[in-house]
């Protein structure tokens, strides 16, 4: 199976291993993540709180370009971008007129391409329980803890493939390669994000609860799909401290295809 | 030809204001049969109905078109009017010219128009109206209460006060309804059981009501004043005659599993069981899905204990059928699941927990006897937060709770607060509130009371999320007076959640055809004129079944309910509506498409000898009983054939209005 693949800039530089982990997961997985030929920025959630419509063509044109009408996300800022914007496609005539309007495209997008993030792709198209037969590293023993973040969910509207406030995806994910997954409460709440380019404290503060929380619950790592959550619970940790991992190194590390890379 | 007189009503600016009254006078005056057309500022008031009466017997009018509101507002108005100047009162047509156009209508030159076609297809269909009669109907006399909470009970009394009989039909096994949970009322703190139990046992003393507990209302026939009742009493497998309710059964009962529905299930309860010391009737009843004897056919020991010898594992559920002159809904509320409302953590958390819950926890009769403890642990909480319109207030599109107002939250949440302030003064108690409402007598100074005499910590905003931390529940919420965002490390969090019919309603409702809004609250049949009947006649309603209500709101509408019924139940007839569907028999063929399609079982099927221009035959044909037939009409679309008419809306009436508005 071949799906359009919309890695995402960060994915090109910070956070190379979440992108090259999953090309390498997929393959396993006997799927092939076909990049865009062409992509731009998603412009990183700054789209999803302004009202301008220049700064989400980028999303519309990676929504035109995707092939059978699937785009699969791996990095849950684009994904979240993106999807919004498909959204909005979908429901503000407003948004679709202008952003058509400006693009004059030969043949207008039609809103049909469905955004599926990587975990997404995995639940459904493959199934948790297919994931776990094909798993050759069971993950036994070890205990991790989701960290959803707060956009890869929000608005649940939009986003519209879990619950955003009791969340299982990860937790399913984590089961099926074969660690126990540990549930805490501050899951899926703002790590900070860029606010700490204003307020460090705040991120500090975020981070904190999140990894108390978790650490309290008995969570020995934790994996996420945003690449900026990771950036500051590694590097915003003060009083506690825990691995924190993308998601895809995990699955790499399960499929036993982490050392090919 | 018939003399049709037109009269335009203004409706002060109702209609004047979009409609030019005047030239619709004016447009029909020159219609086939109308010989006079007028229009006055308020057609409704007497002066305007003397204005119709001289010009009725002035142009000897054979009928008349009021262009005004809707038919269910002054139909019976003008058709009184019409009656009083020796019209037929079926000789008057209504034409809406306010709700179906006035109202809905901005531009006066589309009003105008629309209101014309509107005279114009009243005029046609009166051309083709018959005059009628009404007949008459015996009542029955006596009255179904749906419910026996505190409305079905009140209801109940003051109808069996006037002397009529009433059975009052329960669900549960007990009357009481959820007044019965409550520990203390606002805004009095008098306490609910010492209140109520005095009125459930006037209830069961009462000559003329009869309690059928643990009993649903299966299906309703009839009409106004003759109604037919089929009431399923759930088997208790227990003789509610033989059984004194000591309680040696609940003692001995060694299946002690059931969750305790009384207590919101904070507790178990045995298999037999009475829900609660006061419950009337006082009598056991066993769980089916608990009993051992029952499920297995093993232990029995609670027949062998029983010195009454009351149990009988044999019994099976009874159908009673009985005739009713009015019917009153009082079937209730129940508060939402909170479940599904994942931020606040009631699944997770026992420590959270609802109010009614809290009711139990705070009443001496409840699982912890009335001293307030954690579910959890069973430990005193230090830190208490409530959080306010839980399910209620929500915007409709997120489908996260009800729209409407729950109304008694604000109020029971500072009753709680106010009553843990004052028995544990050591326990910080803060409540999140969107606004604090509290309109009714006493109401704002017993909230005062909590804030200013009891240090309740009132805090606008909404809560986030609830987050369990090492057994302390960090809520987190904006305080949006002091502008930032707030964590508190509570002890027991109480979630005021929103109340909504009781989900036997639904269908009571659809049994009555009696109308409900999308939250399945019963409809009114006049928000402001006629709040405890709703539009089907007959049906009354009593209490939270209408609207969330608090417990003086709902006894004033239980006596209101009741007094509608006695007014009712005085009368020793009624007048039947004469609109009613007959069978031509000459076209009629007999295929009971009819049949099928009557909600009220007035049709049936007769041989007889038909004869007609070159027709001498026996046919199964179809009759109406015109006394049971309320004119809805379902059987004059299903007749295939065109045999099926109404009264006074034929095909002919209905087709003339339609040709009126489309030629």
């Amino acid at each position: 199976m071949t799906y359009s693949y919309y890695p995402g800039c960060t994915l090109k530089d910070r956070a190379k291993e979440l992108d090259l982990y999953a090309r390498a997961s997929a393959k396993a997985l006997g799927i092939e993540l076909k990049e865009l030929p062409q992509w731009q920025c998603c412009g990183a959630v700054y789209p999803a709180v302004k009202d301008e419509i220049a700064s989400r063509l980028s999303s519309v044109r990676a929504l035109m370009d995707a092939e059978e009408g699937k785009l699969v996300t791996m990095c849950s800022a684009c994904h979240h971008v993106i999807k919004r914007t498909n959204y909005d496609w979908n429901n503000d005539e407003n948004f679709r007129t202008k952003a058509t309007n400006y693009m004059k495209p030969e043949v207008p997008y039609d809103g049909s391409t469905q955004v599926i993030h990587f975990l997404e792709l995995i639940r459904d198209e493959i199934g948790f329980d297919e994931l776990a037969k094909r798993v050759v590293n069971p993950l036994t023993g070890r205990k991790i803890g989701a960290f959803y973040g707060c956009m890869f969910l929000r608005p649940g509207k939009a986003l519209a493939f879990d619950d955003p406030e009791n969340p299982t995806i990860i937790e399913n994910f984590i089961r099926a390669l074969g660690a126990e997954a540990v549930t805490y409460p501050y899951r899926n709440e703002c790590c900070g994000a860029y606010v700490v380019l204003e307020d460090k404290q705040v991120a500090v503060n975020q981070v904190d609860r999140a990894l108390h929380s978790a650490k309290a619950a008995g969570v020995e790592e934790l994996i996420t799909a945003c690449p900026l959550c990771r950036y500051n619970l590694i590097e915003n940790a003060v009083k506690e401290t825990m691995p924190v991992h993308y998601f895809t190194e995990l699955l790499a590390e399960a499929l036993g295809v982490k050392e090919v890379q | 030809m018939q003399k049709i007189g037109v009269f335009v009503c203004w409706c002060g600016s109702n209609i004047a204001a979009t409609v030019d009254v005047k030239a619709v006078a004016e447009a029909v005056k020159n219609e086939p049969g109308v010989v006079v057309s007028t229009e006055y500022q308020y057609m409704c008031s007497a002066a305007g109905q003397k204005m119709i009466q001289e010009a009725i017997k002035e142009h000897h009018l054979d009928g008349i078109v009021v262009c005004s509101c809707s038919p269910r507002m002054h139909e019976a108005t003008f058709r009184k009017t019409a009656e009083a100047a020796g019209l037929n009162p079926y000789m008057v047509e209504i034409a809406n010219i306010r709700e179906q156009c006035s109202w809905i209508h901005k531009d006066m030159a589309e009003g105008t128009e629309k209101a014309i076609i509107l005279a114009r297809s009243a005029i046609a269909k009166l051309r083709n109206n018959m005059p009628l009669q009404a007949g008459t109907s015996a009542v029955k006399k006596r009255c179904l209460v749906i419910g026996g909470g505190i409305a079905g009970i009140q209801t109940a009394l003051d109808v069996a006060d006037a002397g009529f009989e009433v059975d009052i039909v329960e669900k549960r096994p007990t009357i009481g309804g959820r007044m019965a949970q409550l520990d203390k009322t606002f805004p009095t703190l008098d306490c609910s059981a010492c209140i109520l139990t005095p009125k459930m046992v006037e209830a069961s003393q009462s000559e003329k009501i009869n309690i059928i507990s643990y009993a649903e209302v299966e299906k309703v026939n009839g009409f106004v004043g003759n109604f037919t009742a089929t009431i399923r009493k759930k088997a208790r497998y227990v003789d509610e005659l033989k059984c004194t309710g000591c309680g040696l059964c609940m003692a001995k009962c060694p299946a002690k599993k059931g969750k305790n529905e009384f207590n919101m299930e904070l507790d178990n309860r045995p298999a037999i069981y009475i829900p609660f010391a006061q419950a009337i009737p006082n009598v056991a009843v066993i769980d089916p899905e608990q009993c051992n004897k029952l499920k297995n056919d093993k232990c029995g020991l609670c027949e062998r204990v029983c010195t009454a010898g009351a149990i009988n594992y044999k019994q099976q559920d009874e159908l009673i059928e009985r005739e009713y002159g009015a019917i009153v809904v009082a079937t209730g509320f129940q508060p939402i699941d909170a479940n599904p409302l994942n931020e606040l953590g009631y699944a997770e958390n026992a420590d959270v927990v609802t109010s009614l819950e809290l009711e139990r926890l705070m009443n001496a009769a409840g699982p912890s006897k009335g001293t307030l403890v954690r579910p959890s642990d069973g430990k005193h909480p230090h830190t208490i937060v409530f959080v306010q319109c839980v399910g209620s207030r929500c915007d409709e599109n997120t489908k996260r709770g009800k729209p409407y107002c729950s109304k008694i939250c604000c109020m029971y949440t500072a009753k709680h607060a106010m009553l843990i302030r004052e028995k544990y003064p050591d326990t910080d108690v803060h409540v999140f509130y969107i606004d604090v409402r509290t309109p009714g007598k006493n109401f704002d100074e017993f909230y005062r009371r909590a804030v200013e005499q009891y240090g309740v910590d009132y805090i606008k905003g909404q809560v986030g999320k609830v987050a369990n931390e090492n057994g302390k529940l960090m809520v987190q919420g904006s305080d949006l007076i002091n502008g930032e965002q707030i964590t508190i490390a509570a002890d027991l969090v109480v979630l005021a959640t929103a109340i909504e019919p009781d989900p036997t309603a639904r269908s009571i409702g659809t049994m009555l055809t009696s109308s409900m809004d999308t939250n399945d609250f019963f409809t009114e049949a006049h928000p402001k004129l006629r709040p405890v009947e709703s539009p089907t006649a007959g049906i009354f309603l009593s209490g939270v079944c209408q609207g969330p209500k608090d417990i003086p709101e709902t006894v004033a509408q239980a006596g209101a309910a009741a007094s509608k019924v006695i007014g009712l139940l005085a009368k020793d007839h009624l007048v039947t509506n004469p609109c009613v569907a007959g069978s031509n028999e000459l076209l009629c063929n007999g295929c009971s498409q009819c049949e099928k399609v009557c909600p009220y079982g007035a049709i049936t099927y007769i041989e007889k000898e038909v004869r007609g221009p070159g027709v001498r035959e026996v046919r199964r044909i179809a009759q109406v009983n015109p006394a049971v037939c309320q004119g809805c009409g379902a059987c004059t679309v299903t007749c295939p054939s065109g045999a099926m008419d109404l009264k006074g809306f034929s095909n002919q009436q209905i087709m003339a209005e339609v040709d009126a508005i489309c030629l």
